[in-house]
């Protein structure tokens, strides 16, 4: 799509979300979606990102409220258990960090470059009160 | 079912009323819609139809002239056959939406009663509301008449609807001068009007849930100019031969004959007047009576107007001595805008005639017959001497000090 000529799209400043036809998308996980290439699902929109959540798994609740309060849907979730980031979409903004329950947090904000292993040896202990 | 509605072959209509009776007979899905004078009985018209069961559809009451055509949009893009009116300032608002309409390959229909732009603000009849939206990628037809406003709704539906085509598409009227002038009009009856036209056919629909899509997207420097030239590239190929095709199917339907450029006493004229609008007929009055005293005086009416008829003009003007183009609105610091077209159209021509344009009618001023014998004395001055002996721009019909330019 990006060499498209004038010629080649469709009329109308219309795209599709997916190849052909679809049923019961709400129940088709994202994975199993025949996403078209002019879906932003099948790009990276996160390049201006500055600072990402890092996930640690060792102290996540499974409470979802990360997965709920996501605005760009960014959370990976199955069964409603917690599986990670969705680093192409995620603009960083940190809600899902300012939700998290858990003493320590299960998602710290990391500056960009920051190496994801590293990050979880460097998790802070609970938090007296 | 909608109820079907009995006319008389001739009804006495005006121009407003035809538009609101060719809206119901093609049965309008969605008229979102914020009336203004002078084409406000355009959308009432619909709205009782609709109340009164002669038409299934739905009638949006929203805030503003904006939102009318956002409405409309929202609406087609749904899928539905789509349609409302406006004037004057109530156009100069919606303008920002009409862009977004042709670039969105909607095709919804827009009948605009022309009326002059404050300040200082007036109701009545001129072209700068015309003229507002000429780039704006619309489909513009022109009527003269109120049989025009009728039988051009028809003919926009079944051009706009086209899926090689999907341009949205104005039709003009005069302000009052068409629009609250009752005339005769032949009418079709409502098998065959909707018959014409045809079912609405979707394309890209939103409420196609199997086919998702997103409509209004955003496209920057990546993609935007490739848009835009399909756009404009089917507005200059595609448009032109189906608006001749319909005009020709609804010659057959009806025996009322539409032509992109309107000739009139042409064959073998000498002196053209060009312009647009209710000004045409008067203009053809003028001419007859010239005839009669030997001078060789035509008229050119202007029914499409987007796309430019670049080639049916310059046919049309091929071999006159001398041309004058009328514009009915104020040209703001240049030429006016139908004399820059026609003369944009005859400059590459190695037989172009002389061309002079003239300014008039603002505000709904008349232009009178005796306006016009003049117009033509001065065109015969100017073939005669085989050069323009005026100013390339003059003012008919204002008081004061006699007014030109260039």
């Amino acid at each position: 799509m990006q060499d498209n000529g004038w010629n080649d799209f469709e009329i109308g400043a219309m795209l599709r979300s997916f190849d052909g036809a679809v049923s019961d998308i709400a129940n088709t996980q994202q994975e199993d979606r025949a996403y078209s290439s002019s879906n932003s699902f099948t790009a990276s929109v996160a390049d201006w990102r500055i600072e990402k959540p890092v996930f640690n798994k060792d102290f996540c609740i499974d409470c979802q409220f990360c997965w709920i309060y996501c605005p760009d849907i960014s959370i990976i979730a199955r069964d409603k258990k917690m599986v990670g980031i969705d680093y192409d979409h995620c603009k960083g903004c940190g809600i899902c960090v300012e939700v998290c329950p858990t003493n320590p947090k299960s998602l710290l904000m990391f500056i960009e470059r920051a190496d994801e292993d590293k990050a979880l040896t460097e998790w802070p202990s609970k938090e007296e009160k | 079912m909608a109820e079907k509605m009995e006319l008389r072959e001739v009804e006495v209509w005006d121009g407003n009323h035809a538009a609101a009776q060719a809206l119901r007979q093609v049965q309008v899905d969605v008229v979102a819609a914020y009336p203004i004078t002078p084409s406000t009985p355009i959308v009432e018209g619909y709205a009782k139809f609709l109340a009164d069961g002669y038409v299934e559809g739905e009638f949006v009451m929203v805030e503003s002239e904006h939102a009318a055509m956002s409405g409309c949009i929202g609406a087609s893009a749904a899928g539905g056959r789509v349609a409302t009116a406006t004037s004057s300032q109530g156009l100069a608002l919606m303008v920002e939406t009409l862009y977004q309409a042709a670039g969105m390959r909607l095709p919804i229909i827009l009948n605009i009663v022309n009326r002059a732009l404050a300040a200082p603000l007036n109701v009545n009849g001129d072209h700068s509301d015309m003229y507002l939206c000429r780039d704006s990628g619309w489909i513009q037809l022109n009527a003269f008449s109120p049989q025009g406003a009728y039988d051009l709704n028809f003919i926009a539906f079944k051009i706009s609807e086209d899926h090689d085509i999907r341009i949205p598409s104005i039709i003009n009227q005069d302000g009052f001068m068409t629009s609250h002038t009752a005339q005769g009009v032949a009418t079709l009856d409502d098998d065959t009007a909707f018959n014409f036209v045809g079912e609405f056919k979707p394309m890209n629909d939103m409420l196609d849930l199997e086919h998702p899509v997103t409509h209004g997207v955003q496209a920057e420097e990546d993609w935007h100019f490739e848009h835009k030239a399909r756009q404009h590239n089917d507005m200059m190929t595609k448009v032109m031969p189906k608006i001749e095709k319909t005009f020709a199917e609804f010659e057959a339907l009806t025996g009322r004959k539409y032509s992109v450029v309107e000739s009139y006493d042409m064959e073998d004229a000498e002196l053209c007047v060009v312009c647009t609008g209710t000004s045409v007929e008067t203009a053809r009055v003028v001419a007859t009576q010239l005839r009669a005293d030997g001078i060789k005086a035509g008229v050119v009416g202007i029914r499409v107007f987007r796309p430019f008829p670049f080639e049916q003009i310059a046919a049309a003007l091929d071999g006159i001595k001398a041309v004058a183009v009328l514009d009915r609105s104020a040209p703001g610091g240049a030429p006016g805008a139908l004399f820059n077209e026609i003369s944009s159209a005859l400059y590459s021509r190695d037989n172009r005639p002389l061309i002079s344009g003239y300014i008039y009618g603002l505000g709904g001023r008349d232009l009178t017959r005796a306006h016009l014998v003049d117009l033509y004395s001065e065109l015969q001055a100017n073939a005669d001497a085989g050069k323009v002996l005026t100013p390339l721009q003059q003012f008919i019909g204002v008081r004061g000090p006699k007014l030109s330019y260039l």
